[in-house]
């Protein structure tokens, strides 16, 4: 099968200039992209949820909730595009550990590039898995008669807004990925710290019918800041405060986990 | 390509080592897995590392990959420190872990050429490498099939091919044929062979003798973390004696008549297997055997099996070590 002599015509090859940095991520990046050609159905995953959600709480609670299934999405959408962003960064957790348990990132890390770059790369993967569900949803939503008043820009802001929280989340799964070697825990772990947050928000209902200590715990909660914020990018409205307070826990968390992460990767 | 030349011109400076290590040390919490190894592998070379599961062959390798960080001692790899300049060293040096180290996801040439791509190839020259790479190893036919569905054998030798997207100073194999079948060793041998035949200085770890004793100029042997021996496959066998008397009783209870008969004849000691039926002991030449063979039929010791032949793994430790048993852990360790 294998002919020595054809190991030996095999040039002798030195190598070439030292790629960048970027030039490195994006390679990472480009992993990423593929593994959507090839494991379409992740993207199933990503959606299937949250699209259930949409049509759920639109047409059996929405009118209870809002008066009319078409005032509801018009309040839920932009809470189920937080949602679906938070939820997806627990795969990318997941992807990482399952690579970390099978030498791969060996062979990374045995490269000689920059250390950060398969983490960058998988960060960009994020972000378009972000860009990728979020269009769906938002699409799907528009079909169902959902109307973001603020119009394209608004919807802009908002989607670079939800990359932001996306970035953020990232880096608590990346740990995550890092210190677990069972993707599947890592998925318990991660959905049993986001169910909560992600709940106790005020994704799908006006905290004003909560107790108080609840509306205590709602109102500062991350995930309400940002779909607080998220919401007014849509609908127009949204202060430069609201946007500032949506912001400090990606900020934060990338500012704290990014460290943690090139820390745990080196020392591994 | 225009800085290529053809890959069968030897590296020059082989005198100078490819590796060479000083009391390197690594512990895990009280555990010390490489507990002071020296090492010194000239260019060139195919050098293997035996040893059983658990002896510390794969943690000595990490660390000479730079995947793991000495606690003590130093190193050098194609003349760059290893704590000092890990970039360096990694520029220089390939490894190919003992779980594939592939995207099961993509296709074989999708994971070279990221590979290539890593390495600083750009789009049409990355592709080109991964194709000549695809073609020297048997895989062009398989190039698109995503690597999931790939053999064993397949996988090993893309993950070698891996290895190779810049041509290696050194090469880490670490136990490059554990669980192929013989067939696909024989070709991951192969390969090995032509590599080194290329310059490649080529550092592999295993836990079977035969792979040492057909591919290794040298051979250092290890155990508890410690280097035990080192030289060619012929000083450690001329070490161990290669004229191995087994035998396999058909009644259990008379072991000890036998190995006492065994061991007044031969004057060596006797080792036990594992399950407990069976008797190694050197004897040296064949007339010695067939003596010992005769006083234990003498004595009505009925055997349902006798060979003569090579000191396994086991048998080598044996001699170098006088530990009678590599110990429960370890049955796993024989060929």
């Amino acid at each position: 099968m294998i002919d020595t002599t054809s190991l030996q015509r095999l040039q002798r090859v030195a190598r070439p200039r030292t790629p960048s940095a970027l030039s490195n991520a994006l390679v990472f990046g480009w992993r990423a992209v593929l593994k959507f050609k090839h494991v379409p159905e992740q993207l199933f995953d990503l959606v299937m949820t949250p699209i259930m959600f949409t049509l759920l709480f639109t047409y059996v609670f929405g009118g209870a909730l809002a008066g009319s299934p078409g005032e509801y999405l018009q309040f839920f959408l932009p809470g189920i595009l937080v949602q679906t962003v938070v939820f997806n960064a627990v795969y990318s957790g997941m992807g990482l550990s399952t690579d970390l348990g099978k030498g791969l990132f060996d062979r990374f890390r045995s490269l000689p590039i920059w250390s950060l770059s398969p983490f960058a790369g998988l960060m960009v993967g994020d972000i378009l898995r972000h860009l990728i569900a979020a269009s769906i949803i938002l699409a799907i939503g528009l079909i169902l008669g959902y109307r973001p008043e603020a119009g394209i820009l608004g919807v802009l802001a908002a989607f670079a807004m939800l990359i932001a929280i996306g970035f953020g989340m990232g880096w608590v799964f990346i740990v995550l990925g890092l210190l677990i070697r069972t993707p599947t825990t890592v998925m318990t772990l991660g959905f049993t710290f986001l169910f909560p947050l992600v709940f106790a928000s005020n994704i799908m209902v006006d905290p004003g019918t909560m107790p108080d200590w609840l509306r205590a715990f709602v109102e500062v909660n991350p995930v309400s800041l940002m779909t607080t914020a998220l919401r007014g990018l849509m609908a127009g409205g949204a202060t430069l405060s609201q946007v500032g307070l949506a912001l400090i826990a990606p900020v934060a968390l990338t500012a704290i986990l990014a460290p943690t992460t090139l820390w745990l990767y080196l020392r591994r | 390509m225009s800085d290529t030349s053809p890959m069968a011109v030897p590296a020059t400076g082989l005198a100078q080592s490819a590796i060479s290590a000083r009391g390197l040390v690594k512990t895990f919490s009280k555990l010390r897995a490489v507990d002071g190894i020296d090492l010194d592998v000239p260019r060139g070379m195919i050098f293997a590392i035996l040893g059983p599961n658990g002896a510390g062959k794969t943690t000595l390798m990490r660390m000479l990959a730079t995947l793991s960080r000495p606690d003590a001692g130093s190193a050098t790899v194609m003349g760059h420190d290893l704590v000092q300049a890990p970039h360096e060293v990694r520029a220089a040096i390939a490894m190919t872990g003992q779980f594939a180290s592939l995207d099961e996801d993509l296709t074989g040439r999708e994971n070279l050429v990221l590979l290539a791509r890593l390495w600083g190839f750009r789009g049409r020259a990355a592709k080109a490498r991964a194709d000549d790479l695809l073609a020297a190893f048997g895989l062009s036919e398989a190039a698109t099939k995503q690597v999931r569905d790939y053999s064993g054998g397949m996988r090993r030798r893309l993950d070698i091919a891996a290895s190779l997207i810049v041509t290696p100073g050194v090469l880490f194999l670490d136990e490059p044929t554990t669980g192929l079948d013989p067939n696909a060793r024989k070709d991951v041998w192969g390969m090995i062979r032509g590599l080194a035949e290329a310059g490649v200085t080529i550092l592999l770890t295993t836990q079977y003798l035969e792979e040492a004793d057909q591919l290794a100029a040298r051979i250092a042997v290890i155990d508890h973390g410690r280097k035990i021996a080192e030289g060619t496959s012929r000083e450690l066998k001329a070490a161990t004696g290669s004229g191995f008397l087994h035998v396999a009783l058909a009644d259990v209870a008379r072991l000890d008549q036998a190995a006492t008969i065994l061991e007044r004849r031969l004057e060596h000691p006797v080792q036990r297997s594992a399950e407990g039926a069976e008797l190694s002991v050197l004897a040296g030449t064949a007339k010695a055997a067939n003596e010992a063979l005769a006083d234990l039929v003498a004595a009505g010791i009925e055997l349902s099996d006798f060979s003569m032949g090579q000191p396994s793994l086991e048998e080598v430790f044996f001699a170098l070590t006088g530990q009678p048993s590599l110990g429960e852990s370890r049955k796993d360790a024989k060929p």
